[in-house]
Parts: structure tokens; sequence; C-alpha cells
């Protein structure tokens, strides 16, 4: 069993939602996450998916420590990171790092590359003396397959791909522990996603690192992840990994979701059921008792609007779902290629 | 692959990217390099490449250094006395001995116009860094601590923006530089540039505050937070950059209005006193013998023109050379 | 129907020609810059003038050309002959009027129908694109629909006068998945309904297996390939095509590694010399470099722009 390293509890961030200027009046709580709980362990790829809006990018910028939680904890090797401030912040974030979606504005234009990368080393001077970072980032240039002597040159005159990979050696420049992708492919190319999503996996096997790889698009989500948390409206409906979530799923929604994402095989097509969700995601604001998704549940009883559902495995599943109906059902049918 | 949130990103090149990007990204990642190496270059390199290929350019940032060189060495263009004259030689007109004429009390104008120079430009110049460095500093502490902070500066902003800029001059230099007080040349420059300060800041911190504001939420500077960069380091090296060149460009403007600024302070009477010389003296001067000797006023009044055209139109091509929109 | 367009300049777009019949799918299938969008407004006679010259080709609509007709002509043909929907339904509606509005409108102008008359047919578009409470929804504001919405609110603006041929450009990418089904249904199920043509303008190859009938890949401003979509994605017949097939994560497939395309897609002022692909391209030959290869018939209702297709398709 190997250790967690992160561990996320009862995490909880709203946003007051406020009217007028002098006298603020708080007219209610946008409630961007709301009790999530999971655990990242030692080397591994978490997978965290859900639409638009269902605060999957407020919880990276919660785990980033961007934000401080409205409640709830994220403990990093047994101590709370989220209270942390000053010093031990700045050392904490050595290890966690981020890489963010879009290449064009993640970068300081006014920067060069050798600046943009060395700039950790400028922030935590203790990681590296100041003789060694020119080499230090070549090397990191060439790690992640850039041409090391493009060192002076602005972000501007890279393509998206290329600035992906700058933003990832960015992230790695420190060595740290764990990483945090927000969504860091999908604003690339068919052909260069592959591109990337293969060095963010080469890199995981050199440094051993652990990915908190965000993502709507649930099959980039299974290409890396090993295990996978599936988002709704603040919440995790369900957790399990890479074959639990693909091949069993057992909440509604991931159903839907799943069953919905286009497969590129024509031939597939008569075979493929799509289960029709009806409506949109309700707003944070006001999300419905009980169950989130009863409103788009073809499940949907009176329980649902009563209780909520917890997260834990229940008869018709063997991992965390958070349904009162969990139930196996086959989505996707796996050929081994 | 479905990619909701990224859509516009894939089908359309983000208007940000300079055209010549594609050209000079080299052709593969991993393969070695082309031949073709490029001189890495700034966006500010590529306003200065902008820059060069424009005559407007060229033709003020010549005046502007010929009138620069006349505030700094007014003794290289003329070897006469611009403060003291001889009575018989009173408005006299120009001619080639004295290529301006003479003023009222025999002085000689050339001479008076460039040692005018020094005066005019010095008060505009330091005025101008002083509004861009006060007014550029509130706009950063607004903009970027937010909440009741920007709410106050700002304002307090507003309270000075609503002082009509006449009216606030001539209220403040008559209150400290009346007829009745006897300060010292330094002195009235001083007061002068304070009032032109007092009265135009809230201009420059409007614009830093509006940018910083626009920047802040960018995603390199949320990456930069997230590297554990402090606040000052996120300012100097993150923010000022990008945010600094609309100053830089409404600064070189500001040159020249200040410049006519200072001239309309003069001539009410309220700015610079004689014996400094300066264009807008010379035209308060002159102003009294318009009918009978119209070159008096025509000299000094050409130069400030030239000068103030000068500025602002430096500023209109540093705005274009900067604007990538434009390009 | 025809299409021939020929855009110079930047050269985004470089002797297309693809056709759409009557009910057909097409799905022009490209990354960005491959210049998929710009036949599209090249077609619809929408092209920003400068900086977009179309400097030969044709469009043929019921085989008369588009691009050397009358901009009087040009106008009756778009809205009911062609229609366009775009990817971004926010800002291709005008947030200023109410959806019904903008829809009754078309009656009103173009059908010469009076207001009320007008407003009945719009509340029938809105029912037939499955927006519920039609008719609370007629005097709403965009900014009050959610993207799905919004998105079928333009599509019934777009067919609101029965057009022909229907325009897709990249109509879900703005969209979740749950979302995107919903909206790939709709326009199967209307296009069904009314015969139309579509052309469904996309870089998802996911999308397309589900909806299209035939595919044109463009690369680099050329179609490099195009085939019925059963035979394109079984049997491949240019490398470019292979390699986005190959390098694209599948929901049915566990992680492994991917195959890429080395490099990156050409700048459009600087288009290496032959085969665009070449420099990409693990098949590669000196030929490529000298020799634009055509674009060939290399089986029945299939053509490929490779010097080596012949040999793709034969192999197994």
């Amino acid at each position: 069993m190997t250790e967690n390293i992160l561990e996320i509890r009862d995490l909880v961030k709203h946003y007051p939602v406020t009217r007028g200027v002098v006298f603020k009046k708080t007219i209610g709580q946008v409630k961007a996450v709301d009790g999530v709980s999971f655990e990242l362990k030692a080397g591994e790829t978490l997978g965290l998916v859900g639409e638009s809006g269902c605060g999957k990018s407020t919880l990276a910028r919660v785990l980033m420590n961007l934000e401080k939680p409205t409640a709830g904890s994220v403990v990093y090797k047994g101590q709370d990171i989220s209270r942390l401030t000053g010093a031990a912040l700045r050392r904490l974030r050595r290890q966690i790092q981020l890489v963010m979606q879009d290449p064009y504005t993640s970068l300081n234009p006014r920067m060069t590359v050798g600046d943009l990368i060395g700039e950790p080393f400028e922030i935590h001077p203790e990681v590296a003396p100041k003789g060694s970072r020119q080499g230090k980032v070549k090397e990191l240039l060439d790690l992640v397959g850039l041409n090391p002597e493009h060192i002076n040159r602005y972000p501007h005159q890279f393509s998206g791909g290329q600035r992906q990979r700058i933003g990832i050696a960015r992230a790695l420049a420190l060595r740290p522990e764990i990483i945090v992708c927000d969504e860091p492919v999908s604003a690339l190319d068919v052909s260069i996603q592959a591109q990337v999503m293969n060095l963010l996996e080469k890199l995981q096997n050199e440094f051993g690192l652990s990915y908190v790889f965000i993502a709507h698009d649930l099959s980039v989500v299974r290409h890396l992840s090993d295990r996978v948390a599936v988002m709704y409206l603040g919440k995790i409906v369900e957790i399990g990994t890479e074959d639990e979530i693909y091949e069993r799923p057992t909440h509604p929604y991931t159903q839907a979701l799943l069953s919905a994402v286009p497969v590129p095989d024509p031939t597939l097509r008569s075979s493929k059921a799509i289960i029709r969700l009806t409506g949109d995601v309700p707003s944070p604001i006001s999300p419905p008792s009980g169950c989130r998704f009863r409103t788009r549940c073809w499940k949907a009883q009176d329980v649902c609007a009563e209780q909520v559902p917890a997260l834990e495995i229940r008869d018709g599943s063997d991992h965390p779902s958070a349904c009162h109906f969990a139930e196996k059902r086959e989505i996707v049918a796996t050929h081994e290629a | 692959m479905s990619d909701p949130t990224s859509a516009s990103i894939v089908s359309t090149p983000p208007s940000h990217q300079p055209t010549q990007a594609g050209s000079t990204a080299p052709a593969d990642a991993g393969l070695p390099e082309n031949a073709r190496r490029d001189k890495p270059r700034g966006l500010l390199g590529d306003a200065w490449r902008d820059l060069r290929r424009k005559p407007l350019f060229w033709i003020s940032a010549t005046l502007i250094l010929v009138f620069v060189l006349m505030a700094a060495f007014p003794w290289l263009f003329t070897s006469k006395d611009a403060v003291n004259g001889a009575l018989a030689n009173s408005r006299v007109e120009p001619s080639g001995d004295a290529w301006f004429g003479y003023d009222v009390q025999g002085r000689d104008v050339f001479a008076r116009v460039i040692y005018g120079a020094r005066a005019s430009i010095l008060v505009a110049v330091v005025a101008v860094l002083g509004t861009l460095i006060f007014g550029g500093t509130v706009g950063i502490i607004a903009g970027y601590r937010g909440g009741w902070v920007d709410a106050l500066l700002s304002r307090i902003a507003d309270v000075f923006f609503g002082l009509p800029f006449v009216l606030g001059a001539i209220v403040i230099l008559t209150t400290f530089n009346g007829s009745g007080t006897s300060n010292s040349e330094w002195e009235i420059m001083g007061l002068v540039i304070i009032s032109l300060m007092v009265l135009s800041w809230p201009v420059s911190m409007r614009l830093m505050r509006s940018s910083v504001l626009a920047t802040k939420e960018a995603d390199y500077i949320v990456a930069a937070r997230a590297m554990g960069a402090s606040t000052s380091r996120i300012i100097i090296k993150h923010l000022l950059p990008n945010c600094l060149a609309p100053l830089l460009v409404y600064g070189t403007i500001m040159v020249g209005s200040f410049i006519g600024a200072e001239a309309t302070l003069s001539f009410l009477g309220v700015g610079l006193k004689s014996p400094v010389v300066s264009w807008g003296i010379m035209i308060s001067e002159a102003q009294n013998y318009i009918r009978v000797s119209p070159f008096l006023l025509f000299f000094p009044a050409g130069f400030l023109v030239t000068a103030v055209l000068s500025f602002v139109m430096l500023g209109e091509t540093v705005r274009e050379a900067l604007d990538p929109k434009l390009r | 129907m025809e299409f021939r367009t020929r855009d110079g300049v930047a050269k985004v777009i470089n002797g297309v020609t693809y056709h759409v019949d009557a009910g057909e799918t097409l799905a022009v299938l490209g990354e960005s810059g491959s210049g998929k969008s710009v036949t599209a407004q090249t077609v619809m006679g929408i092209l920003d003038t400068p900086p977009g010259f179309v400097t030969g080709g044709q469009v043929r609509f019921h085989g008369k050309d588009m691009l050397t007709m009358s901009d009087e002509e040009r106008r009756r043909i778009r809205g009911e002959g062609i229609a366009m929907i775009f990817q971004d339904a926010l800002s291709a509606l005008n947030p200023v009027f109410t959806v019904g509005f903008q829809i009754a409108e078309q009656f009103r102008v173009r059908r010469g129908m009076g207001r009320a008359e007008a407003k009945k047919r719009a509340i029938e578009m809105l029912d037939q694109v499955k927006i519920p409470n039609a008719k609370s929804r007629f005097s709403q504001y965009p900014h009050q629909f959610s993207g799905g919405m919004r998105q079928r609110a333009m599509i019934a603006m777009s067919l609101a006068l029965d057009p022909e041929v229907l325009i897709a450009d990249e109509p879900t990418t703005a969209l979740d998945v749950t979302v995107q089904a919903q909206i790939m249904d709709l326009l199967a199920e209307l296009q069904r309904e009314r015969q139309m043509g579509l052309i469904l303008i996309t870089h998802d190859l996911g999308v397309v297996a589900d909806v299209a009938d035939r595919i044109a890949v463009m690369y680099a401003g050329r179609i490099v390939e195009e085939a019925d979509v059963y035979e394109l994605y079984a049997k491949p017949a240019h490398p470019y095509t292979i390699g986005l097939l190959e390098s694209i994560p599948r929901l049915d497939e566990k992680g492994q590694e991917l195959r890429t395309i080395k490099g990156l897609p050409p700048n459009l002022m600087n288009i290496p010399p032959g085969c665009p692909f070449n420099p990409r391209c693990p098949m590669a030959q000196p030929v490529c470099r000298e020799k634009i290869p055509p674009l060939l018939q290399v089986a029945p209702g299939r053509a490929s722009a490779c010097h080596f297709a012949e040999e793709l398709v034969s192999r197994d």
C-alpha cells in the first residue's frame, strides 16, 4: 500500500454573492466546491472530470493554496497546508506545482524562456545556486523536448504546444512531488495534444510525480489516470480506479457522461446507446435538495430529494458512488488494442 | 475528442499572437533547429523595429533632441545675453545681426527663445515624471489591493480630477506664489511642477489602475503566485512590465501638453516670472505689442507649438508601435 | 452542387474542392489553421475583404457560381439556400434583441409576414429545436439562455427559411459532452426531416464518426483525403489521417503511449515545397519534397493526395 501524499477532507469553498457597493449585503453563496474528500497516493495520477461549472477548477485553486477553503482541510504528509502562511507556505510551494490550461496567457509575454523557467529558482534561491541556474534551465528545456538554445526567445515565438512544454518545464523546475494539471491539453490541437500527454507520462515515470489531472475530456483522463473522480455541482459523485469508473460505472451521471462521449469509430454507431440527459446543470447558488443530480436523473425517487446520498460503497457497486440506487451498467466496451 | 471549454482556442488563433510569431517559431519541437536563427526580440524590440520605419518618429525625435540640447547647453546655440539688453535696441526688427530681433527691453529674442527652452522643458519633464511615478504608484496600489483601498483612492482621485485645471492651478499658485511673494526661480519652478502634478495625477492613476486590474487576473500572475512569488516580485517582474506601455505613451504626450500648460500659467502671471526666461513669459510680454511688433509673439509661440507637437507626435507613433492591434 | 474555392495571400486554402448532396452529411475535418472555417466563410461570402481575397475558383449552388453572381442574388441564397451556424452562439446572436424577435425578423423581412404570424412561426421554430416553453422563451434575451439553449436558438434561426444546405462550423466544441450529444442528435434529426445537405466543420474525430456520411480531411489549406466515413476510419489512405487517428486517446481503450505526429503544422505563409505534410510524414520520400501530390481517386468514392496512396489502400 503506497502512502497517501495528499488527503483532502470535506473541502468546502463558497463564494459570497453580494449586492451593493458601500453596504455589501450577502444575498447568496456560490457553492463551487461543497464537501469534497479524496486522497492522492504517491506516484499516481488522479483524474478529476466534470462538466464546466462543476467546481473542478476551483478545487485546483484551493489545492494550490491560491484560495483559502471555506471549510475542510488539505493534508500534505500529515500537515494541513490550507492554513499555512508566510515562509512555511513558500517552502510548501516547492512541493506542489501547477500547469495551466491556456499556454497563451500563462506565460508572461515580457519574459524570455530562460527567465520564465528560471523564475522558480529566483523565488526559491535555496534550490539552486546562482551560477548553476542557466545550466538547469537548459536541462529542463531539453527534458521537455525544446531546443536549449532557444533560452533567449520570447513566448510569442513559440507555438501553443511548445508553450505548454515551457509551462511544464517551469512546473518541473523545483522538482515537486505533486503537479496539479488544470486542463493542460484541452487548448491544443489533436496531434499536439498527444505529444504533450506522452511528455507528461514520461516525466511521471522519470521523476515519480503524482498528478492531479483535471479535465473535461473523459478520453484524455482515462488515458492518463490511475484513479478517477467524477464531479457534479461541487461534489464528487463517484470515485474509483480507471477500470471501475469506465467499465463498471454505477452513478447515473457517470453513465450518462460516458455514453455521450463520441468514440472515433463509425462502426460502433449503431451499437452505442447514448443516455440522453435533459435540461442543463442547475445553478450552484441554489443546488437541488438531496441528490444534486436528481433534477436530470431518470432514476430519481422521492428519497433523492430528501436525503443527500453519501459517497460510499453500496450493494450494486464495488467502489464509492453517491447514488441511492447505484447499479452497474455497461457503457463502454473496452477492446484491448 | 470533445473539447467544450477550449473550443474557441482550438479553432481560432488568439488575437494577441502577433502574426509574425509563426514565422519565427521553429518548425519542430524535437527536431534540430533550422539554419535561420532569429535574434531574440521582446515586445519592445518589435516596437523599436516598427518605429524605425516611421518618418514621423524620426522627425519628432530629432526635434525633441534639438530642444533637449537647447535646454541643457543653451550656449551652444547662442553667445548673446538672454537677460540683459540695451534699451536702444527696443523692438528692433529681425535682421542678420539679431535673427529674431530685439524685445521691448532690447534683449535678443533668439537668445531668449533658446534660454527659455530650459525652463519650459525642465518644468514639463519633471512634472510628467512626478505625475507618472505618483499616479502610477497609487494606481498599482489601488488596482492590486482592490476592495476598500481601491474605493478610497479612486474617490480621492475623482475629487482631484473634478478640479478644472486652469482654475486649480491659479488657486494653488496665487496662494503660494502671489504678487507679494518673493520666491526664488527654483522655488517657483517647484511650485509650478507641484501644481501640475497635483492636478494631473488622477489620469495616470486611472490608466495604471485599469491596466493592473486587467492584468492581475492573467494566468501568468496566478502561475507566479502558485510558485510562491512575493507581492513585490509579482508587481515588479510581472505587473509593471505589462502595464507600463499605456503609461509611457500617455507620458510622452503629456510632456507636450505640460509645456503648453506652463506657458499658460506664465502668461496668466501666476507661473514663472521675470527674470526667469521661459516661452510663456515671452508670450505674455509680447501680447501688448502684438500689433506693432508681431515677431515678438511669433518666435516664442512658434517654438512652443513645435515643441508641443513634437512630443505629441512622438507619443502617437510610440502608441501605434506598442499597440499590436494596429500593426 | 459543387464548391470550388481558392484563396491566396497567406494561401489559407489552396485548390479545395468538395461537394455535398441533399440529405448528406459531409464532415470537413482539420486542425486549427487548416483552412476548414475559411472555406466555409468563402462559401457564405462572409469573409472579410481585406484581408481575405478569393483569387480563383467557383462555388456552385445548383449549378450557378455564387462568386460571380450579384450581391442581391447572393443575399437571397444566404438563408434560403445556404445557412450557417457558428461555434460561439453568444456572439452570433445580437444581445440587445430578444431571441424570438431575431427569428421572427427573418420571416418578416424575407417572407413579408405580419407581426403576429411571424411570431407564431418563430415559436414553432423554437418548438422544433426542442426548446421547452417556447412561448415564454420567445421574449427572452440571449444571455438568459444557457449554452446549449443558445445553440438551439441559433439552429432555429438558421433553419427558419428552410435552407437546402446548412454549414455548421464547430457547432458543439463550446459545449459540454452531455449537451453536445443533445445538439448533435437534434442536428441529425432536423437534417433527416428536411433532407438538407449538412456540412459539418470540426476537429473532433469522435463527433465525425458519429454523424458524418463522407469526410474531407484538410491539412494546410488542402484536402488531403476524402472518403466515406466507414472506409476512412477502417483504412485511411493518407499518412496525416493515419497519424490523427492514432494520436487520439480513446474512451474505450486503456492508457498506453499514444502515437504522435511529430512536429507542428506548417505556417501558412511558408508552406514547405512539395507535399505540405512531408516534414512530419513518417513515410516521406525525396519525391514528396519535390512534387505536390494531386488529390486523386484511389478507389471508387475515395481520393487521397499522397504519392503512396495506392500502397496505403492495398496494404492490410
